[in-house]
């Protein structure tokens, strides 16, 4: 059973959907017990870093997900990637659930081409690091695939931690991994087939 | 980079995918849930919908393919057509939509655009405008193009955008249907003024090179059409196979 967490940010709708399209049981829910019963954790999000922050504060989660990051796969999408970091530049500076090294800061700032339109919304490649091609999350999908993104701000000083890039005038940290914790700043499950392939590796972890 | 977006539009009415050719006589081509499958199957990058009934009755039929829809196909979906309010914006996000598109509503009540952006974010608000010519200068019009607003279509678009929408969609009323290219001169019109949200063309796409053409314009984002997908005068293999070869970056 995979766990969406439902903590009041965004339309879960898709991600329930794409993930019961493979035929994993998935249940959407804000239940410490139900993520501690469950396989893996699904961390999504849209919307701004401080108010999803301050929601998962408020519904006492942010000690029940550190405590099963440590136990289980757990794979942040979009925003829900960026609350991995340790902290976020966006409106002010705000502290994240630091799962894994590195800050989120306002893509525009460092475009090499000032030109490109914010949000980076659309179908980029992702291109996978070297030496990452093995990590499991890539089993079912190969390095230059279209994924789809929507965000402003992109994660930065997680070199060490990233698998995969996509280029808008500077390499945007598309893939991330920390021990068993993962994030994605693309969506998943809005990115077709090779989307849904990425999906069923997490699953299978 | 960004790929350029190929994006089929489906027009429902009555539970049924309809064309229209220069916005009148509308025919019935097919059922909008299998017509979405085999789109996402052929490689579109997005679909948008638009709800073209008048009655509750069949409003609760449209958000009800729109949820069977998004239950089964993984990419963006756009839904525009009788948003009017927030609640419409709910309504149809709680469906499964990941954009919303507003035209009409938004033109009887500009207030639609903040509001909507204030809650949902910019991203999700998408304004859809039908332009027209009409004494040398770009004119916008509401109900589906039948009714001309007297509102300089630069000038809403640009409002528009400073007020929180996030994408654009430019209808020519002008070219639709007519199967003769896209409205380049407005649409680099509304490039130029602007620059900074991504614009989606719509209206006149009759072959592959009208596509090519477009995507040669800076600042255009996405082509969309209806009837050269759906009678399958073109497929998307086909285009973005032909895009490629030009050089354009596609999601192949």
């Amino acid at each position: 059973m995979l766990a969406i967490v439902d903590y009041g940010v965004g339309n879960l709708f898709s991600l329930a959907g794409s993930v019961h399209s493979l035929g994993c049981e998935v249940c959407v829910t804000a239940e410490p017990a139900a993520l501690a019963a469950a396989s893996h954790i699904l961390l999504p999000g849209v919307g701004a870093f401080g108010d999803a922050m301050a929601r998962l504060e408020r519904t006492g989660l942010v000690p029940v997900l550190k405590a099963q990051a440590a136990q289980k796969p757990l794979l942040g999408i979009c925003l829900g990637m960026q609350l991995l970091f340790e902290t976020s530049h966006e409106y002010g500076t705000h502290t994240g659930l630091g799962l894994i090294p590195g800050e989120v800061c306002p893509l525009a700032d460092d475009l090499a081409d000032k030109t490109l339109k914010i949000p980076h919304m659309g179908w980029n490649a992702l291109d996978i690091l070297p030496r990452r091609e093995s990590d499991p999350l890539f089993k079912y999908f190969q390095s230059g695939e279209y994924v789809y993104y929507v965000h402003s701000y992109y994660a930065r000083h997680c070199a060490a931690h990233t698998l995969a890039t996509s280029f808008y005038s500077l390499p945007v940290t598309g893939a991330v991994r920390s021990g068993h914790v993962y994030g994605t700043q693309f969506h998943p499950e809005k990115s077709g087939d090779a989307g849904l392939r990425l999906l069923r590796a997490f699953a299978e972890l | 980079m960004l790929a350029k977006r190929i994006i089929p539009c489906l027009d429902v009415k009555d539970g049924r995918v309809v064309k229209g050719t220069n916005f009148t006589a509308l025919r019935d081509m097919a059922d909008p849930v299998e017509m979405a499958r085999l789109y996402n199957a052929d490689g579109a990058d997005e679909l948008v919908f638009y709800d073209i009934t008048a009655s509750a009755e069949h409003r609760a039929l449209f958000t009800d393919i729109l949820r069977r829809v998004a239950g089964q196909i993984f990419i963006p979906l756009t839904v525009g057509g009788g948003i009017n309010t927030v609640d419409d914006f709910d309504r149809v996000l709680k469906c499964g939509a990941d954009k919303v598109s507003v035209n009409s509503g938004a033109l009887r009540r500009p207030a639609l655009i903040p509001e909507a952006a204030q809650r949902y974010g910019d991203q999700c608000v998408v304004l859809s405008a039908d332009i027209k010519r009409v004494g040398g200068t770009f004119r916008v019009f509401a109900r589906g193009g039948r009714e001309d607003t007297g509102r300089d279509a630069l000038e809403w678009l640009r409002w528009g955008v400073a007020h929180g929408a996030g994408e654009l969609v430019i209808n020519s009323i002008d070219t639709d249907g007519v199967r003769a290219g896209f409205d380049l001169e407005l649409l680099d019109a509304v490039a130029a003024c602007c620059p900074g949200v991504p614009i989606i063309a719509s209206g006149g796409a009759g072959r592959a090179e009208d596509f090519i053409e477009l995507f040669t314009h800076p600042g255009i984002d996405a082509g969309l059409a209806a009837g050269i997908f759906h009678e399958r005068r073109l497929t998307i293999p086909e285009l973005k196979k032909a895009l490629r070869a030009q050089g354009v970056e596609v999601r192949i």
